[in-house]
């Protein structure tokens, strides 16, 4: 008998007969999740996960992303989605290159699917023109979110991939503020493999 | 790997001489219990996500043929292989055949307390290749050539200082003790590593039966890179993981850093399906899923059933005066902490981890702060039970056992065993109302008094006041 089987008449042999209990009802979500402004509670979450945040209108946001580089003494050289290769960087100052990120490069921009209001969280989705490792591997990591995509929960977000996308895609990447490690004495610090820095423009 | 619970005896006795190890334990109250519960009452309804967590669980377990079978299913259909392992030893032959499959060298590996319950790295190492632990803990670990003493804090046991004597020996770099360098440092080592790497390796938080999805919560980014560079992943998973929706996998995710580390989400919370698709410029060209069982299906349907809830969050190590006073190495295996003295002896076999039910005050705190609401004392309770039936205690244990058995079940014998033993405690300590040494009970009182009392039993007490 294959392990395949042994483990599944195992399984089958032990759970014959037992009624599934009930799925719950409704699943509580963090006090505030469904009365708060989803907006106001998206940045109060995010910036409290240690992102920081800016706004700004659809076509100022090359401007609004050199602005911050400047502000933060930041390289001015970054690795875009090609999904946003589009948008006029060099007008900006900002020389972007449409690839996969190497680990020299220092600055990575990209958009976001959705942000989840109920712990300020930002969803990307992996596919051709929005690569996971952008996000990843440089030391700051841009994320363009477009107001009106910030849901309420966790739930909302999977029905809008749902709705959107059809079946998943490869990665969803629900990302909370700059990598961190507690791992020695407990010591929280931020920048562990990650990226050392997240900066959220909302656009619109 | 290799289990040493017979000894957690001599071994909590050397923890708690271990006074470096008690300086790092003592922040256990602050920075996991404290936090878990600013968490929770920041969330508000805690105790109502506790509840439907515990249902989500047992709907799962009541169903976990299914659920598996729908898994495999939809796992499959995106692409992912998906191998089956009765033991430890099988899931280990299987990576190791899916690493040679792909011509893989070099390893990279995102925390795994189920590779850890496998000695996976010692199976690949042995086979000649190249394995790297990237989680800064583990990798402190790896380095020091121990195992983990916490599930979610595995380095809890050592200081700053102990990391800069590996880090130093290793990589010949500048010493520093400061704590943001040592991470600094670990991240410029590491790095090229993930993009060295043929293979990651990570285990599973939940693995999502509509999707066919594995859920990962990290923190630290090494499990995106290791899922995202290599062009191999291999998830090991116990088959106990499965729920069924997305819906559920939400429900949980609220649940499970909370619990850990007193997060409302980790850094990271990161969903993966399939691999990579034509367009894509990363991600895995070949996604492995390992199901592991190991004893867990055994336990299914048994008296230590609701075991299989657990989530791995950590809270009941933290909430445990046992846990807090001697560490998670005392245990002697991979899980420690009230769920350890419970995974260890339904894995192992109680013959040889006897000693973990017995590391309990059955204060309760590991029940009231587990996400799931499983039973740990009642489980607790009974493999003591079962320790006793199988004659595995010492004889003298279970001849006290029997004679106070005897005695409980014969009244008026009880009545007069005690009536005596009231007045001999008298007797021994009336002048200073303290016995400082029980006949027969040395050992209890060895580091404390015993209280000598009035003389009377309750049982004395009473009827005289009734018929005075």
């Amino acid at each position: 008998m294959s392990a395949r089987e042994a483990i599944l008449t195992r399984v089958r042999a032990a759970t014959a007969g037992t009624r599934a209990p009930p799925a719950a009802e409704m699943i509580p979500r963090a006090a505030g999740t469904l009365t708060e402004d989803p907006l106001a509670r998206f940045r109060r979450l995010a910036e409290a996960s240690g992102s920081t945040l800016d706004e700004a209108a659809s076509a100022a946001v090359p401007g609004c992303v050199a602005a911050y580089l400047k502000d933060a003494g930041l390289t001015h050289a970054a690795v875009v989605w090609p999904a946003l290769a589009a948008l006029p960087w060099t007008a900006a100052g900002i020389a972007a290159e449409a690839r996969a990120p190497q680990t020299t490069d220092a600055i990575g921009i990209t958009g976001a699917f959705c942000g989840i209001a109920e712990t300020g969280t930002l969803l990307l989705l992996s596919a051709g023109d929005s690569p996971g490792a952008t996000s990843l591997v440089p030391e700051t990591h841009i994320a363009l979110l477009p107001r009106e995509r910030i849901v309420r929960d966790f739930e909302a977000a999977f029905a809008r991939v749902h709705a959107e996308r059809g079946a998943l895609p490869r990665a969803l990447a629900f990302i909370s503020g700059p990598s961190r490690t507690a791992d020695i004495e407990q010591t929280i610090v931020i920048g562990a493999h990650g990226p050392k820095r997240v900066h959220i423009i909302l656009v619109g | 790997m290799e289990v040493t619970s017979h000894r957690f005896r001599a071994a909590a006795a050397e923890s708690l001489a271990n006074t470096q190890l008690q300086r790092a334990l003592a922040r256990i109250p602050e920075r996991f219990v404290a936090a878990r519960a600013r968490a929770a009452a920041e969330f508000g309804e805690f105790e109502q996500l506790r509840a439907a967590g515990a249902a989500i669980r047992e709907r799962t377990l009541a169903r976990l043929d299914v659920l598996l079978e729908r898994f495999e299913a939809e796992a499959v259909r995106r692409g992912a292989r998906v191998h089956w392992a009765v033991d430890a030893a099988e899931a280990n032959r299987i990576v190791l055949d899916i690493a040679r499959g792909h011509g893989v060298r070099r390893i990279v590996k995102s925390k795994s307390m189920v590779t850890e319950e496998c000695a996976l790295n010692d199976a690949l190492e042995t086979a000649g290749l190249e394995v790297l632990e990237t989680d800064l803990g583990e990798y402190i670990l790896q380095l020091a050539r121990e195992r983990p003493s916490h599930i979610i804090a595995p380095v809890i046991h050592k200081n700053r200082e102990e990391v800069t004597e590996l880090f130093s020996a290793r990589h010949r770099r500048p010493r520093s003790t400061d704590i943001a360098a040592l991470c600094q440092e670990a991240r410029e080592i590491l790095r090229p590593q993930f993009f060295a790497a043929d293979m990651g390796i990570t285990g599973a938080n939940f693995l999502v039966a509509e999707t066919g999805s594995v859920a990962l919560f990290t923190n630290e980014g090494n499990g995106r890179l290791v899922t995202t560079l290599p062009r191999v992943h291999v998830a090991v998973a116990g088959i106990e993981k499965v729920v069924e929706t997305l819906g559920e996998l939400a429900a949980l995710a609220r649940l499970l850093p909370r619990s850990a580390t007193g997060q409302a989400i980790s850094n990271y919370f990161t969903l993966l399906t399939g691999v990579r698709g034509a367009t894509e410029s990363d991600g895995p060209e070949a996604f492995h899923i390992v199901l592991l069982d190991n004893g867990r299906s055994r336990l299914l349907g048994s008296e230590l059933h609701p075991i299989l809830r657990c989530i791995r969050c950590g809270a009941c190590l933290n909430h445990c005066p046992v846990y807090q006073t001697v560490g998670g190495h005392a245990y002697g295996w991979v899980y420690p902490g009230p769920m350890g003295a419970v995974w260890t002896p339904a894995l192992v076999g109680l013959e040889r981890a006897r000693e973990l039910p017995e590391a309990a005050t059955f204060c309760g705190q590991c029940q009231v702060a587990c996400p799931v609401m499983i039973p740990l004392p009642d489980l607790l309770r009974r493999l003591r039970t079962r320790a006793t039936a199988e004659r595995l205690r010492p004889a003298r244990e279970r001849l006290a056992l029997n004679l106070w058995g005897c005695a409980a079940r014969h009244p008026r014998l009880y009545a007069l065993l005690t009536a005596l033993a009231a007045r001999m405690l008298y007797r021994l300590g009336h002048r200073r109302g303290w016995v400082r040494r029980l006949p027969l009970a040395a050992g209890w009182t060895a580091t404390r008094d015993f209280p000598a009392g009035e003389g009377r039993t309750a049982r004395e007490v009473l009827r005289r006041e009734r018929s005075g």
